[in-house]
């Protein structure tokens, strides 16, 4: 008996897929902690940006390699660990596509964005930054993208410079070039705010830093799960990102490096996997990207990361792109109708997120109250304290989206917001 | 059920201390004073406390924070004006058992309390005890003199 599927072409087959990818309550089904009662309501899940939820087949695909065929990588000749090392580096290839990247080799698995960006600042950083040289971020950043290099310039006595930004949540660029100096060894921005949702033109930006021969790492944690991304369109040196913004597991992310410079860099961490032969004189150092991946990886995490990316392109990224572009304007436009609510930022090109702050109500009192209401969002300075501290606030609330939120989700959003107005009346 | 406790939470006398905040400002001729800082929201806390003879005169405060912390610090320097500096640490681990739901049988008769039981919807919301808490931690290193600033991620 031949299957429906073997007299299909396989493109009909996709397509099929697809047109059930927006099949809402499908997709709602692949999410299983979507059907959680929060204080006696359907769960509203909107704080996306914060970490996203996991489809059943990412939790599937750790099940499956724990039952089936878990062992340790790049060591053993039995039987398991081939099969798991064949799963890890699929993952990667995963990963490379995604990106974009011209070869697997230039995909580092790390723990997440944070940690990359901490992976070049202690590697390449530390063995290019010296006194008096400046490293660059901007003021929209997180702090994960402002620590590691504070951090960089006291050890080295350099100084950390900041692209400033405008109230609407939009960076001045035409302060870039004369920030852009001889001692710039490089520049490290944010291609999403996480705080505000504003998309920064990282193109332009990695443009004119190169016309200077500055390099540029690229922090992707809040575009990765909205966009499609092309590090080689980008030209960054570096991009980072974090797996579980990206509907994968927490603890695995990627950092992407063109291979000339991670060739060039020293190890960050030393121990088994990222060496090629050891001796108590000598250790000869592995080849990327394994020379930045000492120890036992994340491989559950790496394999699970690719199970996500797997499901994103499966739903089809340009179609989730439309959706949550329609689910960001139809929030806007909820949210604006609300009295006295005020939407913090408002760059012209936003994604992913809207922050707002209510007259004279704290957004931890509103965090709580739409919590009542099933609705989770986040309040706080989101760790972006410099973003805050620029708009003259202490705190936002923070409602942020995924591909599995609905206009009813934001109906919901809107209706807790007029519950918290009415306690406080 | 949700509402209930929502409504424990936020009761009137919350929701008027919070947008009336009480003794709020600086106090001139404070001899003691301390800052605290809830470093996981940003709240921020000053108190000023006038104390003559081991008693507190006159309780004062600024800062900046959400309902719960604003009602709290307003109601705190309300209720320990007059207070010797022993009462004032009592009352202090009353409130805080209160909050957290700590209490030994008898130790916290609402009586003693008074307004300040408002404060019992509190526990069910163990995110939001820091934020009763804050004021009451920087009047506690106030009447100990302690100059560093107040973290409730220190205080546990």
């Amino acid at each position: 008996m031949t299957t429906p599927a073997a007299v299909i072409p396989p493109q009909r087959v996709k397509d099929c897929a697809r047109k059930h990818a927006y099949d809402f309550e499908a997709v709602r089904q692949d999410f299983p902690i979507l059907r959680q009662i929060v204080h006696g309501r359907p769960l509203v899940y909107l704080d996306n940006a914060a970490t996203a939820q996991k489809p059943r087949c990412v939790i599937e695909a750790e099940r499956r390699l724990y039952e089936e065929y878990y062992a340790n990588i790049h060591r053993g000749v039995h039987d398991l660990s081939m099969k798991c090392t064949e799963a890890y580096d699929a993952a990667r290839e995963k990963v490379r596509r995604r990106l974009n990247a011209a070869q697997a080799e230039e995909i580092v698995f790390v723990r997440g964005a944070t940690e990359a960006v901490n992976l070049v600042a202690g590697s390449y950083g530390r063995s290019r930054v010296g006194q008096d040289d400046e490293i660059l971020i901007s003021a929209l950043e997180h702090h994960s993208n402002i620590v590691p290099w504070q951090m960089l310039c006291e050890e080295k006595g350099a100084r950390l410079r900041v692209i400033p930004m405008f109230e609407t949540g939009e960076l001045d660029l035409d302060a870039l070039d004369a920030l852009l100096g001889p001692r710039t060894r490089l520049l490290a921005i944010t291609h999403v705010s996480n705080a505000l949702g504003t998309v920064i033109p990282v193109r332009e930006i990695v443009a004119r830093a190169h016309a200077r021969n500055v390099p540029v790492l690229v922090d992707g944690a809040q575009a990765v799960p909205h966009a499609m991304i092309d590090v080689r369109d980008i030209g960054c040196d570096f991009y980072v990102f974090s797996g579980h913004k990206a509907y994968g597991p927490s603890g695995i992310g990627a950092l992407y490096g063109r291979r000339e410079l991670l060739e060039a860099m020293p190890p960050y961490q030393g121990g088994g996997n990222m060496i090629l032969s050891v001796t108590f004189e000598k250790t000869i150092y592995n080849e990327v990207p394994y020379r930045f991946e000492a120890g036992t990886p994340n491989i559950a995490g790496a394999i699970a990361l690719g199970a996500a990316l797997d499901y994103v392109e499966s739903l089809g990224l340009d179609r989730i792109i439309r959706h949550e572009d329609d689910l960001m304007s139809y929030a806007t436009d909820s949210l604006s109708s609300v009295p006295d609510l005020r939407i913090v930022g408002t760059a012209r090109e936003k994604i992913g997120v809207i922050s707002f702050v209510l007259e004279d109500i704290h957004p931890h009192d509103i965090g709580t109250i739409l919590d009542h209401e099933g609705v989770a969002i986040r309040s706080g300075h989101h760790c972006a304290q410099p973003v805050m501290q620029r708009l003259g606030l202490t705190a936002t609330a923070r409602a942020s989206f995924g591909l599995y939120n609905t206009r009813e989700d934001v109906d919901a959003l809107v209706g807790g917001i007029q519950k918290v107005i009415e306690v406080f009346a | 059920m949700a509402t209930e406790n929502l409504r424990e939470l936020y009761q009137e006398v919350i929701l008027d201390h919070s947008k009336r905040p009480r003794n709020f400002g600086e106090l001139p001729g404070a001899n003691r004073q301390a800052h605290g800082t809830n470093p996981l929201c940003g709240d921020q806390a000053t108190v000023f406390l006038t104390i003559e003879e081991n008693v507190v005169k006159d309780a004062r405060f600024v800062g900046s924070g959400c309902a719960i912390s604003t009602a709290s610090a307003s109601m705190m320097t309300e209720a320990v004006k007059g207070k010797t500096l022993t009462e004032a640490e009592s009352l202090f681990r009353r409130f805080h058992a209160l909050i957290t739901n700590s209490s030994e049988p008898g130790e916290t008769g609402a009586e003693e309390l008074g307004k300040l039981s408002a404060f019992s919807g509190v526990c069910e919301f163990p995110v939001r005890v820091k934020c009763a808490a804050l004021a009451w931690h920087t009047l506690r290193a106030a009447m100990q003199e302690d100059r560093r600033t107040v973290s409730t991620e220190a205080s546990k």
